[in-house]
């Protein structure tokens, strides 16, 4: 069974409906907020600042620490246990290590960058929002950074490639009695703009080696949609108090 | 054959691609990749002959030699104080740049500077590390009594001085408070209660729109309607 049609009605190269906005935050150095369909992403900044545990600092150069925290009550409507955990540990991580690259802390030696952020409503696709607001995020607050990263899934959900997955295409063959037998693959991405280098590339399901590569060129088109609503969002501010 | 892509004020992310060829050099907030000058912070551009630049709208204050800043005491050591300068690194202060007066071994130096005490300083030394010194020696460097401190954005500083220090006067002038900016983001205000908060006022509308031109009309019209 092929899936012929999108469960939302939206075209296999197409991304949810996205909204960014800067400053969000008055109390953090820089913030910004970025909606994908359902998944919402708050992203705060503070720093650079003293580190601690002490231990962690560096001297050659200050160091990004990223946190992810899906709110209680953001999933499906089941409540949350709240706090850290296993997945939470890791989305910071990889959140970091895609972040890390560009991101230009060689002027703050000994200093800490840190980089929370919340996800108040939740429907797959979380560690991308989480990605694509930090980096509108970090840039916001005046971090120097060689480029701005984007992020954006796609996958294959019953032989067909698409982009920017949804938790009930992550899940058809739950939703959709036709699919049952369906292959499911989910590969976050994020990428830096100007170099096109992947700083995040993971998956989960399974996916040939022909389909993976139309898949990440599928991607490239998408994140660069993602690339533009920053951009905007980032230049908004100052675009629209000067008329 | 060389190609600027950018005009004088237009905002630029991080990444975005400011001129092609060589005969532009990288300013302040830019760097180069083969033949590309990319920016590197959000902000203004400005080019000034060859050279292009980037004027940053937020970020960080990097401490450095010869600057006025508001501090806080946070600990007092063997021969000095610790002081938190709003940054991620603490300056030092010692005994001999605190004061002209002689101090005697025993003496307790939290009668002089207490913890949680706010003091105008001056950077003097900063090492690559980021170890800060800084003196209380020159004149108008003092322990701050009274008033209230607020704090800006750092990159905002010489928005609210303004050239040749025309946007303070004017604010001190109209609102009769004595104000003194440290380069660090923090502001002392001094007055009456009225001009204080008047003052206050003014300084964070020129935060926000600092990016704007014909400010010092706008603010002198706001601090004339306000009284």
């Amino acid at each position: 069974m092929v899936y012929k049609q999108r469960l939302d009605g939206r075209k296999g190269d197409e991304l949810r409906p996205m909204e960014a906005k800067t400053k969000v935050i008055p109390n953090a150095q820089g913030s910004a907020s970025f909606k994908i369909g359902k998944t919402w992403a708050i992203a705060a900044v503070y720093g650079p600042r003293e580190i601690y545990p002490k231990f962690l600092a560096n001297p050659k150069r200050g160091i990004l620490r990223c946190y992810y925290n899906m709110m209680p009550f953001s999933g499906s409507g089941e409540r949350i246990r709240p706090g850290s955990n296993r997945r939470s540990q890791e989305i910071a991580m990889v959140m970091t290590k895609a972040l890390e690259p560009v991101v230009d802390l060689s002027q703050y030696p000994n200093s800490v960058v840190d980089v929370f952020v919340e996800l108040p409503q939740t429907d797959a696709g979380t560690r991308c929002a989480a990605i694509s607001a930090a980096a509108m995020a970090l840039a916001d607050a005046g971090i120097p950074m060689k480029d701005l990263v984007s992020s954006v899934a796609v996958g294959m959900a019953d032989d067909k490639i698409i982009a920017d997955l949804t938790y009930k295409e992550e899940h058809i063959y739950e939703f959709n009695p036709e699919s049952l037998n369906a292959v499911v693959s989910d590969i976050p991405l994020a990428m830096i703009h100007n170099t096109k280098e992947l700083t995040l590339l993971q998956m989960d399901g399974e996916i040939t080696k022909e389909d993976l590569l139309k898949a990440l060129e599928l991607g490239q088109k998408a994140i660069e949609k993602v690339y533009a609503v920053q951009v905007k969002a980032l230049k908004e501010n100052f675009i629209e108090e000067s008329k | 054959m060389s190609e600027i892509l950018i005009e004088e004020r237009k905002i630029v992310v991080p990444g975005e691609v400011l001129a092609i060829g060589l005969d532009y050099v990288p300013g302040e907030n830019t760097y180069r990749e083969e033949d590309k000058i990319f920016s590197k912070v959000l902000g203004l551009a400005a080019v000034s002959g060859r050279v292009i630049k980037i004027t940053s709208l937020a970020g960080p204050y990097m401490p450095t030699v010869g600057d006025k800043i508001i501090g806080r005491i946070t600990d007092i050591a063997f021969s000095g104080w610790r002081v938190d300068t709003n940054t991620a690194y603490s300056a030092m202060l010692n005994v001999k740049d605190a004061t002209t007066r002689f101090i005697k071994k025993e003496e307790d130096l939290s009668k002089i500077l207490a913890i949680d005490d706010y003091i105008i300083v001056d950077i003097i030394n900063v090492t690559s590390q980021r170890l800060i010194d800084v003196s209380m020696r020159e004149l108008g460097l003092k322990k701050i009594q009274g008033g209230r401190i607020i704090e800006i954005n750092s990159q905002k500083v010489p928005r609210v001085i303004g050239k040749k220090a025309s946007m303070i006067t004017l604010i001190k002038e109209k609102t009769g408070c004595e104000i003194t900016v440290g380069q660090n983001g923090l502001i002392w205000i001094l007055g009456s209660p009225e001009g204080e908060a008047a003052a206050e006022r003014a300084i964070k509308m020129i935060e926000e729109k600092s990016h704007l031109s014909g400010l010092t009309e706008q603010v002198e019209a706001f601090l004339r309607g306000g009284r």
